[in-house]
This record gives structure tokens, C-alpha cells and sequence, in this order.
């Protein structure tokens, strides 16, 4: 178990440190650099070049980087937004997305489990199949369809919830449902068909053939199975959400990483935009990590080999 | 077999083609014919518009059915802020966001399908590290990707058609020259269609070379390998076609997932922009003037139905294609 946990940490960070490095390289390819767009002369950029340590050839700057990036554990400044530290934007932006992604999650993961969990208990009736129906329309229509509608109908024409801001719950229930509801969609899908699946198992006959109920049986002996599809497709759906949290947040004007990770590739900011990507990269290497764990725990029969 | 000694619980008849399978789902086929209808319409109704149509005009946001500044003609389904009609708008927005999903699913087919393949039929340690790295692609955050990958080499890509375009000019080659002048003003999708492409291909190559590693235990391949075929012949004349159906299946599921993504950098400004048109971008125009005070409310309405319907229809369709083909599957 430890060895395993060892090996995969140790493969993250590799993947981490390429994933980096790339985005450097990347960001800094762009035609004309970071400079380009503001009128100076040729002393002046070579001048601000040299400050920012983006000058000299491209392997050279990339080591630079990367060994500010390690032994320092200085994520460099932001080029556009006045010289603050990558860090300290990211710390002040990184919370919002959390809370609306964390928001995002408990619901999509607790809805979804219990609208599939219904379905399948009443398989075939006209619950399953318009929930199911109902599922693949929120899967197939983006946040972004779905989000102006919200924001349309909910926020301005019945005026239920409020549009903007961020801090209380009523301003953080609009964008988390509408981030949350393709999640929550697939995750009822999985959970419906994994229940059915484990429905048609003998020991399935075994526990109804003792008396058990069929919400019974399927809380008891079913779930415990069936939810393990579900618990792979958490990790990726972590990473979704955070991604997905991009036009959510563009559209509900929040100010979180994602408009910060917009922001940095429309002004060509190099350090800002790998300052995110690690961020975002961290979180899902270590989200499918937990996941891999949480198998382990959930199923004896699995054996884990990195 | 019909002579009547057969009982009622011997089943006898061939197995259900897929095919016949897809017909008898009501919800795939109204999908299907609706996509055609659609993508038919998006080639076939702009050459038919008057051309003061398809230009910008002082009439800035005029609703649905209104007449147009000159009297000539109506906007069915209104303006927006360039005054532009937003029929032909979201015309060309289908066209562009449909075709970007169809070029860059088959790009993806054919790199993760050989890819797949190539990985399957090996086996062994080059199959385990060639899925490795395609484990390793998917824990990367894709689509921050292709946002960084577009901005990256948006202006390389301009300017190397540009080069081919001098070039041209230089070398007297007048059809390289309009080649080069042609594809400018195109660079954008096309950048975008080589990134989302980038992206797609890993499920494609998993589900293909879990199908080849399926195939490849089965008599008339090994009855191939000792008539003296070659690896390549095998794959390409044995197992492609038996591929077919279930890469049919992925490349209708992955049409609707690049045009989601292509809307989703479109709607954030780093997709198409002005002035071409996809439905992400005409969405993104749609979002900036709900307001309060004055709706325009035809701006969002219209682009958000007409992307709904189709990515819908695309998966019904791609669903009603998975149970028929690949039955074993449920996610």
C-alpha cells in the first residue's frame, strides 16, 4: 500500500513537472512574446526581458523558471496585473472557485447517487424513464446554454435568486446547480445503470428471497457495489468541475482561477498562466490519486499495482 | 427450420443485426433525420438569401419578424448589435460548429483508431506503454490545453500561411498563391480543429484497442497470420472492418463533445471570432445584453435552442448507435 502510494505520488510529480514545463514553453512561444503588444522601443524590451528573466534563449529561460519554480518555491510575478506575485493572486482567487466547486460537487455527487438510486428502484416506470430522459439533456446542453437561461429565468424574470456577487448561499446557488447538473445527470446515469447491473446478481436473489425489501436490499447489499463506477468517475468529475468552473464563472461574473487562467492567455502572461496550471494540474493529479485510494478501501477484491 | 417441429422457446432466426436494431429506436431515427435536416439547411438556405441579408446594417437589435431598414426584406429571427440578421448568423454558425465537430472527429478517429490499434494487435509491453501514455494524457487538464496550444501557435499558423502564400506569389504559382489567400481568414478554426482533435483521440484509441484485443484471439485472425499476412494487412483488411460499427458508434458520441468544447473557447472569447460565426461565439453576444431592463431576449434564445436540439439530437442518436452496436457497454 505504501509503496503504491510512493509510486504514484512520485509519478504525479513527474507528470506535473512535464505538464509545467510545457505550459512555459507554450505561453512563451507565442508570436512576438509577452511584450509585443505595447509600444516600446528595442532597449526597453530587452530591458523588461531581462527583468521578467524571459530573455536569452528558450531552454535557458525554462531553466531559469524551473529552478525558481523548485528550490525556491517562487512562483515568479504576474507580467500584467501590476508586478503581484503569482502566488498572491492565486490566493486570492483560488478560494471562490473552491467553495463554488466544492458546492458544485456535493451536489452533483449526493443528487445524482439518490435520483439514481430512484430510478433504478423504479425501473421502467414513468420516473425512470423521463429522469433518465431529463439526464441526457442536462449531459448534452452546456453550463453555458444553461447558465443564461438560469440567469434569465430564475434570476431576472422571477427574480427567486440573486445573479451576482459571491459569499452567501442564495448568490452561491445558481452557479453551483448550473455547474453541478451535467455532473449530476451522468452520475445519476451511472448510478442507475451499475444498480441495475448489480440487481440481476444471485446474491441479489439471496437477500430478497431472506425478506429484504427491494429500497432494502438495494441500500444494503447493492449500493455498496454499484457505487464503485461512480467513485472512479469522482475523480475525473473533480477536474471537470474545476474546468467547467471557467464559463461559470465568466458568466456569473466571479472572480476565481478560471477567469484568472482566461485572463493570462489573453494578455500572454507566462508566469501567471503556469501559476494556474499547477494549480489546476495539483488538484486533478491529486483528486484521481485519492480516487485510486479510495477504491482500495471500498473494494477488497482490488488489487492496486502503479 | 420452419418446418414446424421447432418449439416456441428454441430460438431460431439469425442474430439481430444492429442496423435493424437502430431502425426500430424511434428516438435515434427522428434524431438522425433532424441533424440532416439541419445540416442541410445550414448548406442550402444561405445561397438562397438576398445578399443585403448577409451584411451589417444600421437595424442594431430589431426583434424577431421585423422588417428590415430598407423594407426589402424581414428578419425572421431579428438582429443583433451589427445589425446583422440572425437567421444567416446562426446558418453559418452551424456550418462552422458542425463542421469543426465532424473534421476534428474524424482527425481523432484516425489517430486514436490507429493508435489503437497499432497498441492492441502488439500487445504486450508496447500495448502497456502505449496505454501508459494515454493514461497520462488523460489526467492532464485537456482543455486548459488546447486554450494554451491556440493562443501559442495562433500567430505561428497565420504567418506560415502567409509564407506559403508569398511563396506562391514569388514562384509565379498563382493557385498557391489564392491557396494561402483562401485559408488566412480560416486560420483560426483550423488551428482549433487540429487542437480539439489533439484531444479527442484518447477514448477513441482505448475503445479500439479493446475491441482489437478481443479480435485478434479469434480463428480468422490467426487463419491470416498463417496464410503469411503481415501485421499491417491484418489490421487494415481483417480487423478494421470489424471495427466499423463501434467506431461508428464513438464518432457520433464525439461530434457533440468537440462541438461543446469548440462553443465552450468560443464562448469565452479565445475560440472564432468576428467575423465568422460558430454557436458558441453567437452565445457569447447572446449572454453580454440580458439585462433587466431591456431584453433581447431572441439574442440567446434562438443560438441556445437550435445548439440544444442538435447536441441533444447527436446524442440520442449516438446512444440509439451504442445500444445497437455495443450492448455490453452502459455508462
Amino acid at each position: 500500500m505504501l509503496a503504491f502510494i510512493l509510486r504514484r505520488f512520485f509519478s504525479s510529480l513527474v507528470v506535473l513537472y512535464f505538464v509545467v514545463s510545457l505550459t512555459f514553453l507554450l505561453t512563451t512561444a507565442q508570436k512576438g512574446g509577452p511584450f509585443e503588444k505595447e509600444k516600446m522601443t528595442a532597449t526597453a524590451k530587452a530591458e523588461k526581458e531581462r527583468k521578467y528573466e524571459l530573455d536569452g534563449p528558450k531552454w535557458w529561460q525554462l531553466a531559469r523558471y524551473q529552478k525558481r519554480l523548485l528550490l525556491e518555491r517562487d512562483m515568479n510575478v504576474s507580467i500584467r496585473y501590476g508586478d503581484l506575485t503569482v502566488a498572491e493572486i492565486l490566493a486570492q482567487k483560488l478560494p471562490n472557485s473552491l467553495t463554488l466547486g466544492a458546492c458544485a460537487f456535493l451536489i452533483a455527487a449526493i443528487g445524482g447517487v439518490a435520483f439514481g438510486f430512484i430510478a433504478a428502484l423504479r425501473r421502467d416506470s414513468w420516473v425512470d424513464v423521463s429522469a433518465m430522459f431529463f439526464a441526457l439533456g442536462a449531459i448534452s446542453i452546456p453550463t453555458f446554454i444553461t447558465g443564461p437561461l438560469m440567469i434569465a429565468v430564475l434570476g431576472l424574470w422571477l427574480g427567486w435568486l440573486p445573479i451576482g456577487g459571491f459569499g452567501t448561499w442564495q448568490q452561491l446557488m445558481l452557479p453551483s446547480i448550473c455547474l453541478g447538473l451535467p455532473f449530476l445527470a451522468y452520475v445519476a446515469r451511472l448510478t442507475r445503470n451499475s444498480l441495475l447491473d448489480v440487481m440481476s446478481q444471485n446474491y441479489m436473489r439471496t437477500a430478497k428471497a431472506k425478506g429484504l425489501d427491494d429500497s432494502t436490499a438495494l441500500l444494503r447489499h447493492a449500493l455498496k457495489v454499484a457505487i464503485l463506477p461512480v467513485v472512479t468517475y469522482l475523480g475525473p468529475m473533480a477536474a471537470y468541475v474545476l474546468t467547467g468552473s471557467f464559463v461559470v464563472e465568466s458568466v456569473f461574473n466571479i472572480s476565481g482561477v478560471g477567469m484568472v487562467f482566461v485572463n493570462g492567455i489573453q494578455n500572454q502572461d507566462p508566469f501567471l498562466l503556469c501559476g494556474a496550471v499547477i494549480v489546476y494540474s495539483a488538484l486533478l493529479v491529486f483528486f484521481n490519486f485519492a480516487v485510486d485510494v479510495t477504491y482500495t478501501f471500498l473494494d477488497k477484491r482490488i488489487k492496486l499495482h502503479g | 427450420m420452419a418446418d414446424g417441429t421447432s418449439t416456441a422457446n428454441r430460438w431460431t432466426g439469425a442474430p439481430p443485426n444492429g442496423w435493424d436494431v437502430l431502425k426500430r429506436n424511434r428516438v435515434a431515427m427522428v434524431s438522425l433525420w433532424f441533424l440532416v435536416f439541419v445540416a442541410l439547411s445550414a448548406i442550402v438556405i444561405p445561397f438562397f438569401l438576398p445578399d443585403a441579408l448577409k451584411t451589417t446594417s444600421d437595424a442594431s437589435f430589431s426583434p424577431p419578424m421585423s422588417e428590415s431598414a430598407d423594407k426589402q426584406h424581414v428578419h425572421y429571427l431579428g438582429t443583433d448589435v451589427n445589425g446583422q440578421d440572425l437567421f444567416y448568423r446562426l446558418l453559418m454558425g452551424a456550418q462552422v460548429s458542425m463542421g469543426v465537430g465532424l473534421v476534428a472527429a474524424l482527425v481523432s478517429l484516425l489517430i486514436g483508431g490507429v493508435y489503437g490499434m497499432v497498441s492492441g494487435y502488439a500487445g504486450g509491453r508496447v500495448d502497456g506503454g502505449m496505454m501508459r501514455l494515454v493514461d497520462i494524457l488523460n489526467s492532464v487538464p485537456s482543455l486548459l490545453f488546447v486554450m494554451i496550444f491556440i493562443s501559442a501557435f495562433d500567430g505561428h499558423f497565420k504567418d506560415a500561411l502567409d509564407g506559403m502564400r508569398l511563396y506562391g506569389q514569388e514562384k509565379h504559382w498563382q493557385w498557391l498563391e489564392k491557396f494561402g489567400a483562401n485559408l488566412i481568414p480560416y486560420s483560426r478554426i483550423m488551428i482549433l480543429v487540429i487542437a480539439l482533435s489533439f484531444i479527442q483521440w484518447l477514448t477513441m484509441a482505448r475503445i479500439v484497442r479493446g475491441q482489437v484485443l478481443v479480435l485478434k484471439e479469434l480463428a480468422f485472425v490467426t487463419a491470416a497470420r498463417t496464410m503469411g499476412q503481415s501485421g499491417w494487412a491484418i489490421l487494415w483488411k481483417h480487423l478494421w472492418p470489424n471495427l466499423s460499427t463501434i467506431v461508428l458508434t464513438y464518432l457520433t458520441l464525439t461530434i457533440p463533445a468537440v462541438i461543446r468544447d469548440e462553443s465552450f473557447l468560443s464562448f469565452l472569447g479565445l475560440g472564432i471570432d468576428d467575423p465568422a460565426a460558430s454557436w458558441g461565439s453567437l452565445l457569447k453576444d447572446g449572454a453580454q445584453v440580458i439585462n433587466p431592463l431591456d431584453s433581447k431576449w431572441w439574442l440567446l434564445a434562438f443560438p441556445a435552442g437550435l445548439m440544444s436540439a442538435c447536441l441533444l439530437a447527436l446524442n440520442f442518436l449516438g446512444d440509439g448507435l451504442r445500444d445497437a452496436f455495443d450492448p455490453k457497454s452502459n455508462d
